[in-house]
């Protein structure tokens, strides 16, 4: 399914393609580039895109963004998407580079954005606390404000890829007598300062990607606040806004259906009782991914029009990680006897994995992507903001 | 890929809905449907001075050229209220049968007359044990000078109670799963030896039993070639049917979730209770991904792209399992009312429920666009 494009636009979409061909680098083309990949090497395909001009599709050209049409950022996303490059680092690009060129001042701009675009800076997101998960008001961290600093005091979660990262954007409870929206700041924290502890989280699936991240008594110069004091909740939920936004995740899931086609035709004979319901399933999750492309694109070609998509950014992510929750479930399933394999830790010598290549990171995308549902806003917040947007309940 | 529709279209859209503004609201369809004949000449004629029934229809067969896309906006608006002239019989199917694989002579006597509204057509292609297969056909027809002779039992025949004539399948050669021995014929319902014994369809609609004892049947297209034609024919056909069910959907999620907001349980609107909230948006989404599917299939129907069967199956059984879901929810929410004939809710849920079983269940489609992933 395609865009109807202009001419010029068909140009661009074959130039992209054949700039990722020519230029994606092979040693990132990993079983598991998520979780497989050293920092440098995730950083290859960043440092070529900008480069290229083409690392910040979402910001505007004096910024340093391609100054791209709609149109021209989703034949991008799709692309891109669809070759299955690794993206630049979220938290970086998309977050908080578009708090900082939106609610920060000039030094702010100067200092940050550059670094963000060429990979210097990596960024992990302070938000998630122990006791305040979804629930993001309930911020307990605390930072109090002596001469031109704050000392910042408090325990985050959840943090992803923080044991890379050179600075953290946090949420801070500056002001703990106001009602829990507006007593928050938004702050930016150097990793690399006296009291800053980061621990590893393993997950189910056996990675190491989020972290708990201690503040102790860290001294964070003033001028690293967004905007004002206070007003921390604001840039937070337009941060959040951009989170959402492509998490229909189509041409991942259209990747990973194909490859499941392929693990089924070779693991299950037809004769097994089973062979039917697999068909099926994969035509189902199939016409999902179609559904839900055919409503990314008329959104996308709504907005190109210059219609507001509403919250349509919390369909896509509740049916974006239903569909690829369930591809990775089924191509799990699939395996048979070997998805009660799963790799070992990176620290283990023992590097041994029974059955073929094709199921080598079944277990652990099964596992790993449960928590789909469960981030960036969890599914059920997600409802929660389309039926009060929405349906107006 | 989002349709902008032209202003032609969008005129077209606006006359539907004030039309049956105007003249559908429930009370008329509930009269309409208690009638001896069971639906309505009346408004039939109105939809033919409104051009309706020639909408679809190309330039060259007297029509307005509109195609798929101009039956997709008329199907939606009749889906929202329950419409139960035979459009889809009369002109997305029969009319299509008789533009596609009619000769001249064929389409200049009878497209015109289904364009003024004067006459009516149904298709008779289930049998006993067919199910949904098109090429699973006993009714034989056996030359007989220039014309053929027809012998055999349809059944289910959709709108056949209302029809003036009948397009039939039949075989002319082979066994009984043969696809290339099936032909189309066009019969006078009235014709001698046809017996056909209507009844009620769970949807307020008429339908029939129909057998032919030794009935004359003229020639629809080549011998041999009436599956190949079936199969396009039924492609169009569900895209009528996706768009009549994407626009039943939508008024029964605007429905329910009126509904939640003053139906009172407990001292509080139901809508207050966050699980009905959260069903409602999962129907929201049903109905939002149903549309989008049911536009790429129109637009696609439209240039006639290579694959369409696929899609069209896909689309069948996708917008078939939202409907089946939006349905059991719009009664579960509305609770003891909602089983009530009374309300709307109950036949917005008949109708989503014929729907999916005409031309193929959503079980059966989804296979078959499993399958025929298999073969490209």
């Amino acid at each position: 399914m395609e865009l109807a494009l202009s001419p010029e636009d068909a140009a661009f979409r074959d130039e992209v393609r054949a700039f990722i061909k020519d230029n994606y680098p092979a040693e990132m083309r990993v079983p598991n580039p998520e979780t497989d990949l050293s920092k440098e090497q995730m950083l290859l395909w960043h440092r070529i895109l900008h480069e290229k001009g083409w690392i910040a599709p979402l910001w505007p050209k004096e910024y340093g963004g391609p100054g791209w049409s709609i149109t021209r950022r989703f034949i991008f996303e799709q692309e891109t998407t669809r070759a299955g490059t690794m993206p630049p680092l979220a938290f970086s690009v998309t977050m908080v580079g578009p708090v900082i060129y939106t609610f920060g001042n000039a030094a702010q701009k100067a200092k940050f954005l550059p670094r963000i675009l060429s990979g210097e800076d990596w960024w992990c997101q302070g938000y998630s606390e122990p006791g305040s998960g979804s629930d993001l008001a309930t911020v307990r961290t605390k930072a109090v404000r002596d001469g031109d600093h704050y000392i910042v005091n408090g325990h985050k979660t959840w943090t992803t890829l923080a044991q890379h990262a050179d600075w953290i954007f946090c949420l801070v409870r500056t002001d703990p007598a106001a009602k829990p929206q507006s007593g928050i700041s938004f702050l930016l924290i150097d990793m690399k300062s006296p009291g800053v502890t980061v621990r590893p989280i393993i997950t189910i699936d056996g990675s190491h990607e989020v972290n708990d991240v201690f503040l102790e008594n860290v001294r964070v110069p003033a001028e690293n606040l967004i905007g004002e004091e206070n007003k921390g909740w604001t840039y937070a939920k337009f941060l959040l806004g951009n989170e959402r936004t492509s998490m229909a995740g189509i041409g991942r899931s259209t990747r990973y259906i194909a490859r499941l086609k392929k693990i089924v035709k070779a693991e299950i004979p037809e004769d097994d009782p089973a062979h039917l319901e697999f068909i099926r399933d994969i035509a189902r999750v199939e016409l999902d991914v179609l559904a839900l492309e055919a409503t990314e694109l008329r959104v996308v070609a709504q907005m190109a029009r210059g219609i507001d998509p509403g919250p349509a950014a919390s369909l896509f992510k509740i049916r974006g990680t239903e569909i690829f929750q369930n591809i990775t479930e089924l191509t799990h399933r699939a395996m048979g006897n070997d998805g009660l394999a799963i790799r070992e830790h990176p620290v283990s010598a023992n590097r041994f994995m029974p059955g073929p290549d094709y199921g080598r990171t079944a277990s652990e995308k099964y596992l790993n992507s449960r928590k789909l549902s469960i981030y960036g806003g969890s599914n059920e917040i997600q409802r929660n903001i389309i039926a009060k947007a929405v349906l107006g309940l | 890929m989002d349709i902008q529709f032209t202003e032609e279209q969008e005129l077209l859209r606006s006359s539907v809905q004030r039309l049956l503004r105007d003249r559908y609201d429930f009370d008329a369809r509930r009269k309409i449907v208690a009638s001896e004949d069971g639906f309505s000449r009346k408004h039939w004629a109105e939809f033919a001075e409104l051009g309706l029934l020639a909408a679809p229809f190309s330039e060259a067969a007297g029509g307005l050229g509109g195609g798929p896309l101009s039956t997709m906006i008329i199907m939606q608006e009749f889906g929202r209220r329950l419409v139960v002239e035979p459009f889809v019989e009369t002109v997305v199917v029969a009319g299509g049968l008789l533009e596609q694989a009619g000769s001249d002579a064929q389409q200049q006597a009878y497209i015109a007359d289904i364009i003024a509204g004067t006459k009516l057509w149904a298709l008779a292609w289930t049998e006993r044990g067919s199910r949904f297969d098109l090429a699973t056909v006993t009714t034989a027809a056996r030359r007989e000078g220039n014309d053929y002779v027809l012998t055999g039992e349809k059944t289910a025949v959709m709108a056949a109670p209302w029809a003036d004539h009948l397009i039939v399948s039949a075989r002319t050669s082979g066994h009984r799963h043969d696809r290339g021995g099936v032909s189309l014929f066009v019969v006078d319902r009235r014709a001698a030896n046809l017996d056909l014994q209507s009844f009620r369809t769970i949807d307020g609609r008429r339908a029939a039993e129909i057998s032919l004892r030794g009935v004359r049947g003229e020639l629809l297209g080549g011998e041999g070639e009436g599956v190949a034609a079936l199969e396009a024919c039924r492609n169009r056909a569900i895209g009528a049917l996706c768009a009549e069910a994407v626009g039943a959907i939508g008024e029964l999620n605007d429905a329910t979730l009126d509904y939640s907001k003053t139906r009172k349980q407990f001292g509080v609107t139901i809508g207050s209770f966050q699980v009905l909230q959260h069903r409602m948006v999962d129907m929201f989404i049903a109905h939002q991904e149903a549309l989008s599917l049911m536009q790429h299939l129109s637009l696609s129907l439209s240039d006639d792209e290579a694959g369409i069967s696929r899609l069209v199956s896909g689309a069948k059984s996708k917008i078939g399992y939202a409907g089946k879901f939006v349905a059991d929810q719009a009664v579960q929410l509305h609770g003891g009312m909602g089983m009530t004939d009374e309300l709307n809710v109950g036949h917005y849920f008949k109708r989503i429920s014929s729907i999916n079983i005409q031309f193929g269940d959503p079980a059966y489609h989804v296979l078959r666009f499993a399958q025929l992933d298999a073969v490209a």
